[in-house]
């Protein structure tokens, strides 16, 4: 240790406290409070004068005037290297089944734990050679993790070109030894080990462009990839108000989207949905690969009980993780729920450092913040010429519901996409409960331009003459606006919700959703049934509703889908004829 | 040992300011005032001023009367002996029993390591169709019973209290009206469940902060029984007034308000408190059933806002009913899958009709003709209401899905409730389709 330095806690006020030092402090450092036999973390976030504020990142319970401080000069970071795939890690990245080995049923406050553990060896192999030039990021080698080469970049922060001036043979290797020395123009040395610290709150920017998000990312839900679809490398939030679903949602995105790797981020919320998490994705197969879903997934999980400090932290550390595995060329989903607890843990330690509140007591630089938790998704070219994203999805559970309130509308400000849930239709028990009358995406989707616009007429069309509904009554309603309500009413029922229960339909492939959507498009939604009267069109529609319930619960590859195909078709026809015959008559 | 300290520079509201060396945050005192002896718990130091917020209230307390520091966090006593015993919100004995101080254990403890929890699995059956058909309740699951002044909200949760099946039932009354706490314990007392329950009961008669500790001795209380092994069932009401017991000192201590005066950290307050709903690993578990009266009936008061994002679900409670629509139990798709395989349907089959039922009522209201499709509906929804929603039906959830059954029979034919062949030909009535 270079400099020791010191300092005395001078006031206390919650998880803030004010220290005296001797030296000098760097902002946004880490420092130890000594409380007890204890070693509590906390970050510096403002110097005034002779006095230091830091938060602290566990309970400031028991903490006096005069306990000593230790500075130590780093930035709050996180560790990158194998081993991160399938941990459950708390918001500062201490790994939680290591403590809670430790510590048993609660957290202790002040114990921190190794986030990869070293006693495995890695076997390493080398692809870089002595003498080859490499820039920050560049692959030295490989080690398997799980089902993924991982690879071993030299380090993030380098600065222009290096070469190579050493490199170990194949062979297993701890994640302490040295895998290669590099050299720069100067004869300056680094080593490079097999993990490196990051600093959080800063973007790994090692990557030669960074691209538009275009290309689809299938999520399976219906609803999304056909009308509010998200892209790889995108950006979208899901507002919505308690109780409209946004964690199961997330759940099923988590389960099915089409990436390589899922980073959950549960941010100051309940413990009991992330215990969810934890306990069935060891068992849960992964479609693609068959291997449990948990060794995909990393969690990062500061629950809303926890240190409120480590939670504004957690979405940065878990927005570096993702970022680490993008750089080997990977697609990465951070899904984070939710960034209002994120923010409001910025608006507790704004209130404590008494700065000028902003709107609804948020501080003033919640806008930014977000914008720049945000701008860290995209897809980008690697210096090797390979392609990797990171896409963020993020919930936000805005006060009273309102999408008035101040994180709603900096959020929806940088974001490509929004599905903005709603209690209306969670009441109607109609899941997702994205509303489709106040979402949008800026992104392609999977389906034809034309069917799709096709289908938010309908359902717009169908929202109208329900609300005309309510004041004329269904008298007063022509036979053509109302075959258009149930049109849009049998839309939503059969395509836009989805049973997350059922084990076919919680799931729906792209291209199943584009044979479906096509089907529905030609044979429903363009048809022109007649009716002789509004009963007979009800009654029409609700035999065609309970038809596709049953054909969304049936597999693609079985008889049973084919065959209730066949059965919708044939109602269909026999529709379309009596009218036929109508007309002939 | 203990430190004593007399110089009081500051009092304002409930919060005194003493001057004092070597004091630890959340640290408990006791100031010694002419009227007696308060508890007291720092909640900011700055230099040699120590802030204190006194649950007794200020009254009274003069510049000269001795603060007493006990050089620990409030704590409570735990164990067997609490059984059938009452305390007030500082956890002395309200009954005429003796104080306790076997088993210490510090208040507001840390939280529950996530890897150590459980998926609940264990319904509580209730007897009350709308819970444990629509909305079970699930062991260790935290729900709150949304509702206004007025509202029945304490019998309901004393029923649920007596008809639950848990080894440990504690009730932390705060801001509860005298004649309400008589209520709990009478009518704990008449059905036999007085001698397996805790009370800490704050009236709206005593200071308003002394509400602040019921909380957390209520679970910490919990937390001790659950982890030997324990069943407990913790009843707190009414959280609203806690919230405003938070809010009043922190308006106190200057802090800058969020929300219509509530304190920026509401929401980890409330969170660290009803986050203490668990199932443990392998022990026992602490559910949660929380009155939250709603001021004006707007749920998106910052109290029922922010405790509905923290609960797994509510209950509205509204003219005396629960309320289909708002009403959720997060963790209900983890037991009704095992309890009979129509459940799911019948719930999900119910609900939605009933919402047709609620808006074809309104059309009714603005006077439109009734279609056919209407008055099956209109039938329907008058059947549902007083055979299903009434709090005065107590029967089983079997029963109560039989009932299902029979009320759809009697208004609808089986293609108009949209319910898959398989269960309609296990489930039916048959005797409805021979008519």
């Amino acid at each position: 240790m270079a400099s020791e330095r010191k300092g005395r806690v001078a006031a206390i006020n919650g998880n803030m406290v004010a220290i005296t030092f001797d030296d000098y402090v760097i902002q946004n450092e880490v420092a130890y409070v000594a409380c007890g036999a204890d070693r509590l973390k906390a970050e510096v976030i403002r110097v005034r004068g002779d006095k230091a504020e830091a938060q602290v990142y566990e309970s400031t319970t028991g903490v006096k005037v005069g306990d000593a401080v230790t500075f130590t000069d780093a930035l709050l970071s996180v560790e990158l290297g194998p081993g991160l795939l399938g941990q459950i890690f708390d918001g500062l990245q201490n790994p939680l089944p290591d403590l809670a080995k430790e510590c048993g049923f609660f957290l202790k406050r002040g114990v921190y734990k190794d986030p990869l553990p070293d006693a495995g060896q890695w076997d390493f192999t080398p692809s870089a050679k002595a003498g080859q030039k490499v820039r920050a990021g560049d692959k030295l080698g490989t080690v398997p993790e799980k089902i993924f080469k991982h690879a071993i970049m030299a380090p993030f922060d380098l600065k222009g070109e290096w070469e190579v001036a050493e490199i170990v043979g194949a062979g297993r290797y701890t994640l302490k030894d040295v895998v290669a020395r590099l050299k720069d123009a100067n004869g300056k040395l680094v080593e490079c080990r097999m993990v490196q610290t990051w600093p959080v709150k800063v973007a790994i920017k090692a990557y030669a462009e960074k691209f538009m998000p275009t290309e689809p990312l299938v999520t399976k839900m219906r609803l999304i990839d056909s009308l509010f679809p998200v892209a790889r490398g995108g950006t979208y939030c899901v507002p919505g108000p308690f109780g409209a679903g946004k964690t199961v949602l997330q759940q099923l995105i988590s389960r099915h989207a089409d990436v390589d790797i899922v980073i959950i981020a549960a941010c100051g919320e309940r413990a009991g949905e992330v215990v969810e998490t934890l306990k069935t994705f060891p068992e849960l197969k992964d479609p693609k690969t068959g291997k449990p879903l948990s060794d995909r997934t990393v969690i990062i999980c500061n629950t809303s009980s926890m240190p409120v400090a480590a939670r504004e932290s957690s979405v940065y550390t878990a927005v570096t993780i993702a970022e680490y595995y993008r750089q080997m060329g990977l697609n990465v989903m951070l899904l984070a729920d939710s960034t209002s607890r994120w923010a409001q843990a910025m608006r507790e330690m704004s209130g404590r450092l008494e700065e000028i509140p902003g709107e609804e007591a948020f501080p003033a630089y919640l806008e930014s913040r977000i914008a720049s938790f945000y701008e860290r998704a995209g897809v980008v070219r690697l210096y090797d010429g390979t392609m990797g994203s990171v896409t963020i999805g993020g919930t936000v559970s805005p006060a009273g519901g309102n999408f008035e309130e101040p994180v709603t509308q900096a959020t929806l400000k940088v974001v490509g996409a929004f599905h903005g849930l709603s209690r209306e239709r969670s009441d109607a028990r109609r899941y997702p409960a994205i509303d489709p009358l106040i979402s949008w995406s800026k992104y392609p989707s999977i389906i034809d331009v034309r069917e799709i616009a096709a289908g938010h007429a309908i359902l717009r069309k169908s929202h109208d003459v329900g609300q005309m509904m309510k004041v004329i009554g269904e008298e007063g309603t022509s036979l053509k606006d109302y075959v258009d309500y149930l049109k849009g009413e049998f839309f939503d029922f059969v395509y836009l919700q989805q049973n997350a229960f059922d084990p076919v339909d919680e799931a729906t492939s792209a291209e199943r959703q584009k044979a479906v959507y096509g089907f529905i498009y030609k044979n429903v939604l363009q048809a022109d049934f007649a009716f002789t009267d509004k009963e007979a069109a009800l009654h029409f529609f609700h035999q065609l509703r309970q038809l596709f319930r049953g054909w969304n619960s049936a597999a693609q590859d079985t008889g049973e889908y084919k065959k209730i195909q066949d059965e919708i078709q044939a109602l269909i026809e026999t529709q379309l004829k009596s009218k036929k015959d109508g007309e002939r008559a | 040992m203990h430190k004593v300290y007399t110089n009081i520079i500051q009092i304002a509201g409930d919060v005194i300011t003493v001057e004092a060396d070597g004091i630890g945050s959340m640290e408990i005192a006791q100031v010694m005032t002419k009227g007696g002896v308060s508890l007291a718990q720092v909640i900011r130091i700055d230099g040699r001023r120590v802030s204190l917020q006194v649950f007794a209230g200020s009254r009274g307390v003069s510049t000269g009367d001795q603060v007493r520091f006990l050089g620990h966090p409030m704590r409570v006593a735990s164990g067997e002996n609490l059984l059938g015993r009452i305390f007030n919100g500082s956890g002395e004995p309200l009954d005429r029993g003796p104080a306790l101080s076997e088993n210490m254990v510090d208040i507001g403890g840390p939280s529950v390591n996530p890897v150590k929890r459980i998926i609940p699995r264990r319904m509580i059956r209730t007897n009350i169709p709308m819970i444990d058909v629509f909305n079970s309740l699930v062991e260790s699951q935290k729900l709150p019973i949304f509702s206004i002044a007025g509202e029945p909200y304490n019998a309901l949760l004393a029923r649920i209290a007596i008809q639950a099946q848990v080894d440990i039932i504690i009730l932390g009354g705060m801001g509860l009206k005298h004649d309400d706490y008589l209520f709990f314990r009478d009518t704990l007392e008449e059905a036999g469940a007085l001698s397996r329950a805790i009370f800490f009961i704050h009236t709206a008669a005593d200071p308003t902060v002394e509400c602040l500790l019921v909380p957390d001795l209520s679970l910490a209380v919990a937390e001790q029984s659950a982890l030997a092994g324990k069943r407990v069932l913790v009843l707190l009401t009414d959280m609203t007034n806690f919230c405003d017991a938070l809010k009043e000192v922190s308006i106190t201590m200057e802090q800058v308000p969020s929300n219509r005066g509530y304190p920026g950290d509401l929401y980890s307050q409330l969170a660290s408190r009803y986050e203490k709903a668990v199932d443990f690993d392998t022990a026992g578990s602490i559910t949660i059933l929380a009155a939250t009266t709603m001021p004006g009936d707007d749920v998106t008061h910052p109290v029922p806002d922010n405790t509905g994002y923290i609960t797994e679900g509510q209950f509205y409670l509204k003219n005396k009913v629960i309320e289909p629509f708002g009403s959720l139990s997060r963790l209900k798709q983890q037991v009704n899958g095992a309890t009979r395989d129509d459940h799911r349907t019948i719930m999900d089959t119910m609900i939605q009709l009933f919402a047709s039922y609620r808006e074809t009522l309104e059309k009714q209201a603005m006077g439109f003709q009734m279609s056919n499709w209407d008055k099956k509906l209109l039938r329907y929804g008058g059947l549902f209401e007083s055979q299903m929603m009434s709090l005065e039906v107590n029967i089983s959830l079997e029963r109560a899905l039989d009932r299902g059954w029979e009320i759809l029979a009697e208004c609808f034919s089986p293609e108009e409730t949209g319910i898959k062949k398989a269960l309609i030909e296990k489930y039916w009535p048959v005797r409805k389709n021979m008519e």
